[in-house]
């Protein structure tokens, strides 16, 4: 098999010039940031069926990254090695280089539980612990040192105000996280990763199973973090990668087709397997 | 569009049959019912035992037992002075066995009353009810003792009946077995669950469980002859036979009980859960305890106390290896008797509807009691932290 080129921004990206519609500002965001996880011809298999094809891929700091493309094509895989969490499955062997800050993170002596400190993801199913809403977020601040007391009640408020959650729960800190509407719980767990300050934040289609109304708030938050974290996101739903996403990766059987400044992917992408799927004549 | 074969379940007219109401299915109703009516025999059954149970312990109970053997006397004259009715109850028979018998037998019943009040009268407490609650419940100074004390001593002249020291003995033997089974079979339930590979897992689970098939004689043979001697070796006590190795051996018996229930309650937390700790930085282990345990403790409550029912009605071993002393003793290194082996000792050698027997009969109502009791609370408690922990309550 061939070396798959490594995909970076293209000069297009840079070309856009200022005051271009409303691309203007996305793109060149994109070129100034700075690169942030840089992945180079990763490769996963699960037992012997490969699962990613020598990924190389970019991500920029403090944008939205949306990673698009059909049941099945590694997406949601190759987000996981982001956070290690592909670990947790057996007979899964990396291949390729991930850096993060620039910090192989497949090195052997990187900690795992450093990494996901730093590394937080949202799950494309709720997952909120059956605690109360405060507990659920007091868990991570705890787990990596943090005492109860009024420091502990700040962070979980501000984490709380944080994913647009507060004044809905404020009254019932309390309570089970459990008795929350879908989209509340969601936007917990939200919360409960931004908590403890990570750098970049993972999410698995977090709005999948939600709502228009909750997907929409999902959307407008997600928008509001990008400001603090770096985001990187696996969606189905391209109207959504289109709404929130600054870049976006085409995978398709295990490889990444095409990674570009997300307007370019939906109004002109290069190639013809990506402007199928964005069209929706396949996937 | 249409292709020529037509489809075997289309029919000309699509909604033919619709309303034809609603069929008849023998065959699934029998087998409904049938299954229904083992379920509810289960219930039945339970409650019926009980019953049974319950029944011969009633004259106890509601104080028409008695024990004395020294009673009002009535001389042999008194056959013909005294009503029937009376020469009856002081026979203790029924009117029909009173009926039945002619005057020869009641004479010698008359002189073998005679006989054995004679050879009681001498102890004064041979006139006292042993079977009033306060002498199955409270110390009493028996004649010969100089202090008050709660004997349990069915096979005497004045039978004792104090059921405190078979409680002691019971409560003895379990807190024991919990102290040892419970934090052991419950560490073994979080690392077969959460923390050992999956291949791993393979063994150790049905490895665990498959002591639940050491039968009960067997463990308290080994409790008896090897754990016993190793442990008086080890701590060093005088009695070799006591609380202490009862309740360790009763430990083994009930690991496998609360180690499974406890493994299915933990096993069955969503791995989400997992997962969004381990993503949030946890490390499996802290996982494990912070998370899954605190989820899974409906069910973990529930093994803990399925292990207690166990060990509470556990015969065999306590039998063997507990010493069957009934002392009143706070000492775990003293020979003890739980009610269970008092039961299965000397039930054998009782008189059928005799106090004793009845006495005994108690004692199972008691521990059936207990059972159900400890259940339904656990139950209730159960139900309400799930409600707590669905975010319900």
């Amino acid at each position: 098999m061939t070396s798959t080129p490594k995909i970076s921004i293209p000069p297009s990206a840079e070309a856009v010039a200022p005051g271009e519609t409303g691309e203007a500002p996305q793109a060149r965001s994109a070129a100034d940031s700075r690169i942030l996880i840089e992945s180079s011809d990763v490769s996963l298999f699960y037992g012997p069926s490969q699962a990613l094809k020598r990924i190389s891929i970019d991500i920029r700091e403090r944008l939205v990254t949306a990673f698009i493309g059909p049941s099945g094509c590694g997406k949601s895989t190759f987000l996981r090695c982001f956070n290690r969490m592909n670990d947790l499955i057996d007979h899964v062997r990396v291949q390729g280089r991930i850096q993060i800050g620039g910090h192989d993170i497949y090195s052997g002596d990187v900690d795992v539980i450093e990494l996901r400190k730093r590394v937080g993801m949202v799950f494309q199913k709720s997952n909120p612990f059956p605690k109360s809403i405060f507990e659920n977020i007091a868990y991570g601040l705890r787990l990596h040192g943090m005492r109860n007391g009024p420091e502990l009640q700040g962070v979980v408020e501000q984490s709380l105000r944080g994913a647009a959650l507060w004044d809905e729960v404020k009254d019932r800190l309390h309570s089970s996280a459990l008795g929350l509407s879908g989209g509340q719980q969601q936007r917990l767990c939200i919360a409960r990763a931004i908590a403890i300050r990570p750098q970049i934040l993972l999410m698995d289609e977090p709005a999948s199973a939600l709502d228009p109304i909750a997907t929409a708030k999902i959307e407008e938050l997600i928008l509001e973090l990008k400001k603090e974290f770096t985001i990187v996101i696996v969606t189905h739903n391209m109207q959504q990668a289109a709404r929130i996403s600054d870049l976006t990766a085409f995978f398709y059987l295990g490889e990444l087709i095409e990674y570009d400044v997300t307007t370019k992917i939906f109004t002109n992408p290069g190639k013809k397997q990506t402007e199928d799927y964005v069209t929706g004549r396949f996937g | 569009m249409t292709s020529g074969t037509t489809h075997p379940l289309e029919n000309a007219d699509p909604w033919a049959g619709i309303r034809r109401g609603q069929q008849r299915r023998p065959v699934e109703w029998l087998v409904e019912r049938a299954i229904h009516a083992i379920s509810l025999s289960a219930i039945v059954g339970v409650f019926l035992i009980f019953i049974f149970v319950a029944r011969e312990a009633l004259p106890i109970v509601l104080g028409r037992a008695t024990s004395a053997s020294a009673t009002q006397v009535i001389p042999l004259e008194g056959l013909d002075t005294r009503s029937p009715a009376e020469i009856q109850k002081y026979l203790g028979l029924t009117p029909e066995q009173f009926a039945a018998l002619d005057r020869d037998a009641k004479v010698d019943l008359m002189n073998l009353k005679l006989e054995t009040a004679k050879g009681a009268s001498k102890d004064r407490d041979a006139a006292v009810n042993t079977l009033e609650w306060r002498y199955l419940l409270l110390p009493y100074q028996w004649s010969g003792y100089d202090k008050p004390e709660m004997i349990w001593q069915p096979v005497s002249s004045i039978h004792k009946y104090n059921i405190i020291p078979l409680l002691i003995g019971t409560l003895k033997a379990t807190i024991v077995a919990l102290l040892f089974a419970v934090p052991l079979s419950l560490a073994a339930a979080i690392y077969v669950s959460q923390l050992s590979s999956p291949r791993l897992k393979e063994w150790l689970k049905p490895g665990i469980e498959l002591l639940a098939g050491i039968p009960s004689v067997v463990l308290g043979f080994f409790g008896l002859l090897i754990m016993a001697s190793f442990l008086q070796e080890v701590f060093g006590y005088e009695s070799r036979l006591n609380a202490f190795v009862a309740g360790i051996a009763l430990g083994f018996a009930i690991i496998p009980v609360t180690f499974s229930i406890a493994e299915d309650a933990l096993t069955s937390v969503p791995g989400s859960y997992v997962h969004g700790a381990l993503a949030l930085g946890s490390t499996r282990w802290q996982a494990a305890w912070r998370i899954v345990l605190p989820a899974a403790i409906p069910g973990v409550f529930a093994a803990v106390v399925l292990g207690f029912g166990r060990a509470v009605g556990e015969t065999m071993v306590v039998l063997m290896a507990s010493g069957n002393a009934s002392i009143v003793s706070a000492s775990l290194f003293d020979s003890t008797r739980t009610i269970t082996a008092t039961i299965a000792a000397e039930l054998a050698e009782t008189v059928f509807g005799e106090h004793h027997y009845r006495m005994l009969f108690l004692l199972g109502a008691l521990l059936f009691g207990v059972t159900f009791l400890s259940n339904l609370v656990a139950e209730s408690f159960i139900h309400r932290l799930k409600k707590q922990l669905e975010g319900k309550a």
